[in-house]
C-alpha cells in the first residue's frame, strides 16, 4: 500500500489525517503522513524533522488547519537554532473540518472570547434567545449568530460534536444555563464550560440536581467555574483563560484549572 | 470571478485511482499558500494526467492553463517538482496573473508516492 493510498483511504472513510510535504528545501516532494491518534508512515528526511512535524501536524490536524511551516533540516524550530541553516518549508495540509465552539450567551466575554477562539481555528457560533442582543452587528468575528433557546439549538445539532469541539456557557442566567448545560452533557462535546462566581456556581449545581443532571460522572465534564486560574479580569484576559484550559483539557497537562481550587476567582 | 469552493484532493480522489489503475501517470498541483486577495484556499488542488486530462481548479479559472503546463512538464521530466509563484509582486511570477490582484503558491509534483 502506497502512502497515497493510505491518504485516499482515511479521507474516504472521513477519518482525519494530514499530509506533510516538503515544498522547498532537501528533500523535496518527501511526505510524512500523520493520523488524529499521532502514528506517521513516511519521512520528510530526517527522523526528528519527523518527530516535530508529526506533532505540529498534529496540532494543525485538531485545528483542522492547512499552510506552510518552516524548519532547519533536523527539525530544528527555534529562530536561533535556525541561524546559518537552510530551511526546509514544509505544506502541512488537513483533511478535518475545523473544531466547532459554540458560546450562550450574547455578552461582552462572548466576543473576546469568539475572537480569541477564530485565532485557535474554531467556528464559531454565538447562541442566545434574546434576538436585541445576539445581532451579527454584535459578534462579526463569530462564523454563525443564533437567536434560539439552548434546546432546540442541541437537538437540532448537538449530534455534529465531537471530542475536537467546545461548548462554553457564559449567560450567567439560570433559565438558559440550565438547558444548555443539560443539552451539553447529552453531546460527546470534548470541553463544556460554564461562567460564574463560586457562588453562583453552587446555586447552579443545586439547579441541576433539581432537574435530575446529579450523575457525577455528568458533573466531572464541567469546568465551572470556567477557565484556568491565571488572574484573568477583562473579557479578553477570560478569553485567553479558558481557550487557555481547553488546550490543557485536550493535551491532559497539568494547569490550575478555576474548577479545581478555592476562593474568590478575582482577587 | 466564480469561485466554486471544492474539497481539493478529496474530490479528485475518483480520478486519481482511475488514472492511477490504467498505469497512467498523473502530477497533482497543491495551493499551498496565498498573499492578498487570493481565490481559493491553502489545498485547493487539480490534477493532470499524462495524457492530458484535468481535473479539479486552483483559481477562479486565471491560472489553470499555465498550470497544466507546468504540471505536464514535471511529468515529462523537463521541469523538478517545486513551488510555482503566480501573480503580480513576485520575482519568479508568471506572465500569467490573478485578475484579484494577489498572489498564490502552488506546489506541483508527480503523483508517484
Amino acid at each position: 500500500m502506497t502512502l497515497y493510498d493510505d491518504l485516499a483511504a482515511a479521507i474516504r472513510a472521513h477519518d482525519p489525517v494530514a499530509l506533510a510535504t516538503v515544498i522547498e528545501g532537501p528533500n523535496v516532494t518527501g511526505k510524512l503522513l500523520v493520523h488524529a491518534d499521532g502514528s506517521h508512515t513516511g519521512s520528510l528526511g530526517h527522523p526528528e524533522l519527523d518527530r516535530v512535524v508529526a506533532r505540529d501536524a498534529l496540532a494543525e490536524l485538531e485545528a483542522g488547519r492547512s499552510g506552510v511551516r518552516h524548519y532547519g533540516p533536523e527539525g530544528e524550530t527555534t529562530p536561533e537554532d535556525l541561524v546559518d541553516t537552510p530551511v526546509v518549508r514544509i505544506f502541512v495540509e488537513s483533511w478535518a473540518p475545523p473544531p466547532q465552539m459554540w458560546i450562550f450567551g450574547a455578552v461582552d466575554f462572548t466576543a473576546a472570547l469568539a475572537k480569541v477562539a477564530k485565532v485557535l481555528g474554531y467556528r464559531v457560533t454565538v447562541c442566545d434567545a434574546r434576538e436585541i442582543f445576539a445581532t451579527r452587528r454584535r459578534f462579526p468575528m463569530a462564523d454563525e449568530v443564533r437567536v434560539t433557546w439552548p434546546g432546540p439549538m442541541f437537538d437540532e445539532r448537538g449530534a455534529q460534536l465531537t471530542a475536537r469541539d467546545a461548548v462554553c456557557i457564559l449567560t450567567h442566567d439560570p433559565k438558559f444555563d440550565v438547558p444548555a448545560v443539560r443539552g451539553a452533557l447529552a453531546t460527546k462535546v470534548g470541553y463544556i464550560g460554564v461562567m460564574g462566581s463560586r457562588t453562583t456556581h453552587a446555586k447552579r449545581m443545586q439547579r441541576l440536581a433539581e432537574v435530575g443532571v446529579a450523575d457525577q460522572r455528568d458533573l466531572d465534564r464541567l469546568m465551572s467555574p470556567i477557565g484556568l486560574d491565571i488572574g484573568a479580569r477583562t473579557p479578553e484576559e477570560t478569553a485567553i483563560s479558558i481557550c487557555a484550559e481547553i488546550i490543557a483539557r485536550r493535551t491532559g497537562r497539568v494547569a490550575p484549572s478555576l474548577r479545581d481550587g478555592a476562593g474568590p476567582i478575582h482577587q | 470571478m466564480i469561485v466554486r469552493q471544492t474539497g481539493g484532493v478529496k474530490e479528485l480522489l475518483d480520478d486519481l485511482d482511475r488514472w492511477r489503475s490504467a498505469g497512467k501517470r498523473v502530477a497533482v498541483a497543491r495551493v499551498v499558500d496565498i498573499e492578498g486577495s487570493g481565490p481559493r484556499d491553502p489545498g485547493a488542488a487539480m490534477a493532470v494526467s499524462i495524457d492530458g486530462e484535468v481535473v479539479g481548479s486552483v483559481s477562479g479559472g486565471c491560472v489553470e492553463g499555465a498550470v497544466v503546463t507546468e504540471a505536464l512538464a514535471v511529468l515529462a521530466g523537463d521541469r523538478q517538482p517545486g513551488i510555482v509563484t503566480f501573480g503580480y509582486s513576485d520575482d519568479e511570477a508568471f506572465a500569467v496573473g490573478l485578475t484579484c490582484g494577489g498572489t498564490i503558491r502552488l506546489f506541483i509534483e508527480a503523483l508517484d508516492w
